[in-house]
């Protein structure tokens, strides 16, 4: 895949509401194929950067281009079935199956009645999940790890090149979440997609990124590959380095 | 006179009034469902109708049925002597739970879900129909059971305007001081609302998704 391609194109993208700066001064250029992850607190603006992507948001000033074309000159419908999106606990349709939640866009896209069955079948088993036990559950009669695997086979169910995911492990008790942090790891380097990642988690970030990018109220104050990104001196790197340290307590 | 031997002597008249009875709830109903669900959805996205909307339907709401009857008789049109007339009433009574229902059912979706929606490229019509409205059908349907429930009992009352129905035994057991005549009324109507109740609760619990 070509690493130098550019996917996402933040151009001096700031975003508020009632003249409070949410986003300031993001410029950043994400190249196609990679996995950057958006490491930040609680309210840096880390997803409302995400938001910014698929034209939920549409920024204040500057611009976010994907692909080579503005979002606001994109079809918003169009941009946001080209990018696949996962939010914590999945955002299941809870009177949806698994099936029809991860057949969602092919149908919208109106694929085949039998290519998108095919599709379902072989993302859930992707996603380890066996279609034939799992396929016609509703979200209700899985657990939190069955729902974050739908949901990214779900986000995944159109093949977009693009997929956002915004603390997608987040809601996760810590073993299952180490269990699939490995796996969507592995996963991510294999599907080539461009992959932007939101988590408060610096361990996540570590693990999963090609860069790290830093957000502190609503800037990016850093920005690195894994093992470049402790070495960097700016003090909020260095509180989330200080999060690392093992202490009794385990997981932060 | 008993009870009983009244409403043996008077089963034909019983069973006449009770469907009349019952279609002047059913079509009362229909109307308010017609009105009441797509003018919730409509509140969903307006704002500044929600308000208006919901306050007019209260106070509706607040005017004793027999008053609002009587208010309705002068009116040309929707007035008058007659069924036309008590249809008119009812709906204006069933309205509120139904508007107040599918607004906050449609309003009360779980907003991951639809932030997911939205992400995942489904227009607005979309989502209203196949992520909102599915969500929020069971508190919609409660809106209706609650009105429809209503609306057996005050339809006992639109026999005071020549609109029939199971209100002329209870008018006419109250002018007789008959307690056999007004029971002949009242009973099939509480059965009328009870069973709507248990029928109506049932679908409700089935459409529920947790």
């Amino acid at each position: 895949m070509p690493l130098d391609a550019t996917a996402i194109e933040f151009r001096a993208v700031s975003y508020g509401v009632n003249s409070r700066p949410i986003v300031s001064d993001v410029s950043l250029r994400i190249a196609s194929g990679e996995t950057l992850v958006l490491l930040g607190r609680s309210g840096s603006g880390k997803t409302t950067l995400l938001r910014l992507i698929n034209r939920m948001l549409v920024p204040t000033r500057g611009e976010v281009v994907v692909d080579g074309v503005v979002t606001t000159a994109w079809d918003a419908i169009r941009l946001r079935r080209h990018i696949g999106y996962v939010i914590q606990e999945g955002g299941l349709f809870p009177h949806f199956t698994v099936a029809e939640n991860v057949r969602l866009v092919p149908s919208l896209e109106g694929w085949e009645r039998s290519r998108v069955q095919e599709r379902v079948d072989s993302l859930l088993r992707l996603m380890s999940l066996d279609p034939a036990e799992y396929a016609a559950r509703r979200p209700r009669e899985l657990s939190g790890g069955q729902r974050q695997r739908v949901g990214v086979a779900r986000a995944l169910a159109a093949d977009p090149p693009i997929l956002l995911m915004d603390e997608p492990f987040g809601a996760l008790d810590p073993v299952t979440r180490a269990e699939l942090q490995g796996e969507f790891g592995a996963l991510a380097r294999r599907l080539g997609k461009t992959i932007v990642f939101v988590t408060h988690d610096v361990r996540e970030a570590l693990l999963l990124a090609s860069r790290v990018a830093l957000l502190v109220e609503g800037r990016i104050v850093a920005l690195a590959a894994p093992d470049e990104f402790l070495k960097i001196a700016h003090p909020e790197v260095q509180a989330f380095a200080a999060a690392l340290e093992p202490r009794a307590g385990g997981s932060p | 006179m008993t009870f009983w031997s009244f409403f043996a002597d008077h089963r034909a008249e019983i069973l006449a009034e009770t469907l009349n009875h019952l279609a002047l709830v059913a079509i009362a109903m229909v109307i308010a469902i017609l009105i009441g669900v797509p003018l919730g959805m409509a509140l969903v996205r307006r704002r500044a109708l929600r308000a208006a909307a919901l306050g007019i339907a209260n106070v509706f709401q607040t005017i004793p049925s027999l008053a609002l009857f009587g208010f309705l008789i002068p009116i040309p049109l929707i007035g008058g002597i007659g069924r036309r007339t008590a249809i008119v009433a009812l709906v204006v009574y069933a309205l509120l739970p139904i508007l107040r229902n599918t607004y906050v059912g449609l309003a009360g979706v779980d907003p991951a879900v639809l932030e997911a929606a939205e992400a995942m490229g489904m227009t607005d019509r979309q989502i209203l129909w196949r992520v909102r409205l599915p969500l929020s059908l069971s508190v919609i349907l409660a809106g209706i059971r609650t009105a429809t429930v209503i609306t057996v009992g005050v339809a006992t009352i639109a026999a005071a305007i020549g609109a029939g129905g199971l209100g002329s035994f209870i008018f006419r057991g109250v002018a007789l001081v008959s307690n056999a005549v007004i029971l002949a009324g009242a009973i099939p109507a509480a059965l009328l609302a009870l069973s709507a109740d248990l029928a109506l609760g049932w679908a409700e619990r089935r459409l529920k998704v947790i």
